[in-house]
């Protein structure tokens, strides 16, 4: 079934591709059977699995899997309950990582146990909906779809069926894949640059209904909860913002971690609503606001937009030791509503950087 | 030191203070109306005169830099008694009810008298001492830390955390010390407040003392700077717009704040729930206590 829009963006695509110089000729099945396949397991976030930052090989087809799972879990420490949707159970859903020109296939799984049919819009993908006209599986099904990675930065993927979107997505069905350049990332004059580590923060808003008394309600099941939690979200003030689904999520034992001297890559992910990461403390170095490799990072942010519907990076080599507050710099949404991590950082302390010079004390009297 | 006339085996008493006799124990009178509406009593414990010895609060920089808190002797010169509860949702509507206390932000945890008031910050706790006194004609106070600490005995924490500042060229050991010790310690949040007794009793027959509801105490917040050779006090800055509350660990919140969990601090693990219980002093001859232990026989409800 095509809708209009999809037909309007199906005509501007092929208009593209007729003025575009072909990047790489459209192979046809045999030499896409051809390609070396390689299975890459999925790992929660915020971490990432492991990856090469420059390809050492051509093109490839990286097989992944999803199973998505409907379950109820705590995001606060009231022990707030939401019926979550998620893509292999993790709030956000896993990041990806390939490169550009590498093919996509992913196995989608919904199980019987799932109430919800559910799909998949990689953002990062041409056509069909971003893949979600061709995903939609009821519970009890699994499906299993190409993709080519023709464009690299970060992007958002999430789940889009017809009519329930938003609230497939405020209900955590949301997630990133990274398209890295061949070649690997470079800094404003082209020159390469690299990490030691990455973390995807992806940043979901929740709208839990709340009792007569301010309380927030707990449902029996996905349905119950659907007529009061779309009256919550058309007031479009959110009850939580939290970054890995939770609040508090990346605080405490769970806090990212880092040394001086050591670059950072944050990736950072909202699919619904526009943020602003911001490290106290910190800089970004290098920043993709729009995530998109093919564009010069911005140098030395203090806080970078992240445009609701997409993912951005930002790249950091850590200067000096200590507890660093990693927040959406909406303060309100950082305290109150959950949108803070923490990255402990070891090493030397730099007086040259930073020196209390007199400590607290009196004001002294003339 | 004074002893404790009456109980020479144990360091405090439980009493209790009937309406129906409108005679407090301690020497001043509750009516009907100020212990109760309802004809609950007000149950204290009385504490002898004695000492403690306990980490103080505030912080401490020795030449400039953090340092762990002094542990140090503090006199309680005179006999107190204390609230064997925290003060009840009931009993503090009764406040408000009179106009001289504004409404708790929190819903009563369980039927009103046996439910303590949360969600009260510590001008409110000032309010209730204030119209109680009037109310009872006795002058009833917020324990200090030290009066506290000296009451909860076994179930006193203190600081939870050292500020000790292990590295004195980079202050972000400590800070990533302090963390961790912090992380290791999350427990399970425990926002709701219980019944009363809930927590149960410590030695002292004092109840729920260090559960999920931290105690307001009047005493200020104070920054104090030692000479590192010396260890004299160079400087002492107090704050009292910030007070020290007791419970599960030390916390030092701002007296507007009601709701310890929003309003904590900007590290630390915040208090789950803000409420109180008063002191008075008691200053007992031995006639008087005898006279006590005479009432006490009659009263069979005291509790010892």
């Amino acid at each position: 079934m095509f809708t209009r829009r999809q037909a309007l963006i199906g005509v501007a695509a092929a208009a593209m591709l007729a003025a575009m110089p072909p990047l790489a000729a459209a192979a046809n099945e045999a030499e896409i059977a051809l390609l070396p396949r390689e299975k890459v397991a999925l790992v929660a976030p915020p971490f990432v699995h492991a990856h090469e930052q420059v390809a050492t090989t051509g093109p490839k087809l990286v097989e992944f899997t999803m199973t998505i799972e409907e379950k109820p879990v705590v995001i606060d420490d009231e022990g707030t309950v939401l019926h979550s949707m998620s893509f292999n159970g993790s709030i956000p859903g896993p990041m990806m990582v390939v490169h550009e020109g590498d093919y996509v296939e992913l196995t989608l799984i919904n199980p019987d146990t799932n109430s919800l049919p559910h799909n998949i819009d990689f953002h990062a993908a041409t056509g069909a909906l971003g893949g979600g006209a061709l995903t939609f599986i009821s519970p009890g099904e699994q499906v299993k779809l190409r993709f080519k990675a023709t464009r690299s930065g970060t992007f958002v993927y999430h789940c889009a069926p017809e009519g329930m979107i938003a609230w497939h997505v405020v209900s955590g069905m949301s997630g990133t894949i990274m398209v890295l350049p061949r070649e690997g990332l470079k800094n404003e004059k082209g020159e390469s640059i690299t990490y030691d580590k990455v973390y995807y923060i992806g940043e979901n808003e929740f709208y839990i209904p709340r009792d007569e008394d301010g309380n927030f309600k707990s449902y029996e099941s996905h349905g119950d909860s659907y007529a009061e939690t779309m009256e919550a979200m058309r007031g479009l003030i959110p009850t939580h913002v939290v970054f890995n689904g939770a609040k508090g999520a990346l605080t405490g034992d769970n806090a990212m971690t880092a040394k001086v001297g050591e670059t950072v890559l944050f990736v950072h992910s909202q699919a619904n609503r526009d943020t602003r990461p911001h490290l106290i403390g910190g800089h970004g170095d290098y920043v993709w606001e729009e995530g998109k490799f093919a564009n010069p990072p911005a140098k030395d942010l203090e806080t970078w937009f992240i445009r609701g519907g997409s993912a951005g990076a930002a790249m950091y080599t850590f200067l000096q030791p200590g507890i660093y507050a990693y927040v959406n710099h909406n303060l309100i949404e950082a305290t109150e509503l959950g949108a803070a991590a923490h990255v402990v950082v070891e090493g030397d302390w730099n007086d040259d950087l930073m020196k209390q010079i007199e400590a607290p004390g009196p004001i002294p009297m003339n | 030191m004074a002893v404790n006339y009456l109980l020479s085996a144990s360091a405090a008493a439980a009493m209790l203070l009937t309406p129906l006799a409108a005679i407090s124990f301690a020497g001043g009178t509750i009516p009907d109306r100020a212990a109760s509406a309802s004809g609950t009593v007000i149950e204290m414990v009385e504490l002898a005169a004695g000492a403690v010895i306990y980490p103080l609060p505030g912080e401490f920089l020795i030449d400039g830099r953090p340092a762990a808190a002094p542990v140090a002797g503090h006199e309680i010169p005179h006999a107190i008694a204390i609230m064997k509860y925290q003060v009840s949702y009931a009993g503090y509507q009764r406040c408000v009810d009179a106009g001289a206390c504004k409404p708790a932000d929190a819903p009563p945890a369980a039927e009103p008298e046996m439910a303590p008031v949360t969600g009260v910050n510590y001008l409110d706790a000032q309010a209730y001492a204030a119209w109680f006194s009037r109310e009872t004609g006795g002058d009833w106070r917020l324990p200090t830390a030290a009066e506290w600490a000296y009451a909860a005995a076994e179930r006193f924490t203190g600081e939870s955390y050292s500020a000790v500042a292990s590295d004195p060229d980079n202050p972000a050991v400590a800070w990533i010390r302090r963390y961790e010790e912090e992380a290791a310690a999350r427990r399970k949040p425990d926002a709701k407040a219980h019944p009363r007794g809930h927590f149960g009793p410590n030695t002292n027959g004092i109840e729920d003392l260090a559960g999920n509801i931290w105690e307001w105490t009047s005493t200020c917040y104070m920054r104090t700077t030692f000479d590192g050779v010396s260890g004299a006090v160079v400087h002492e800055t107090e704050n009292c717009g910030v007070r020290v509350a007791e419970g599960r660990h030390r916390s030092y919140m701002s007296d507007f704040i009601r709701d310890g969990v929003s309003g904590g601090c900007a590290v630390g693990t915040p208090p789950d729930n803000l409420g109180f219980r008063l002191v008075r002093d008691t200053r007992r001859s031995v006639p008087e206590r005898l006279m006590d232990l005479l009432r006490g026989t009659i009263f069979r409800d005291r509790i010892f």
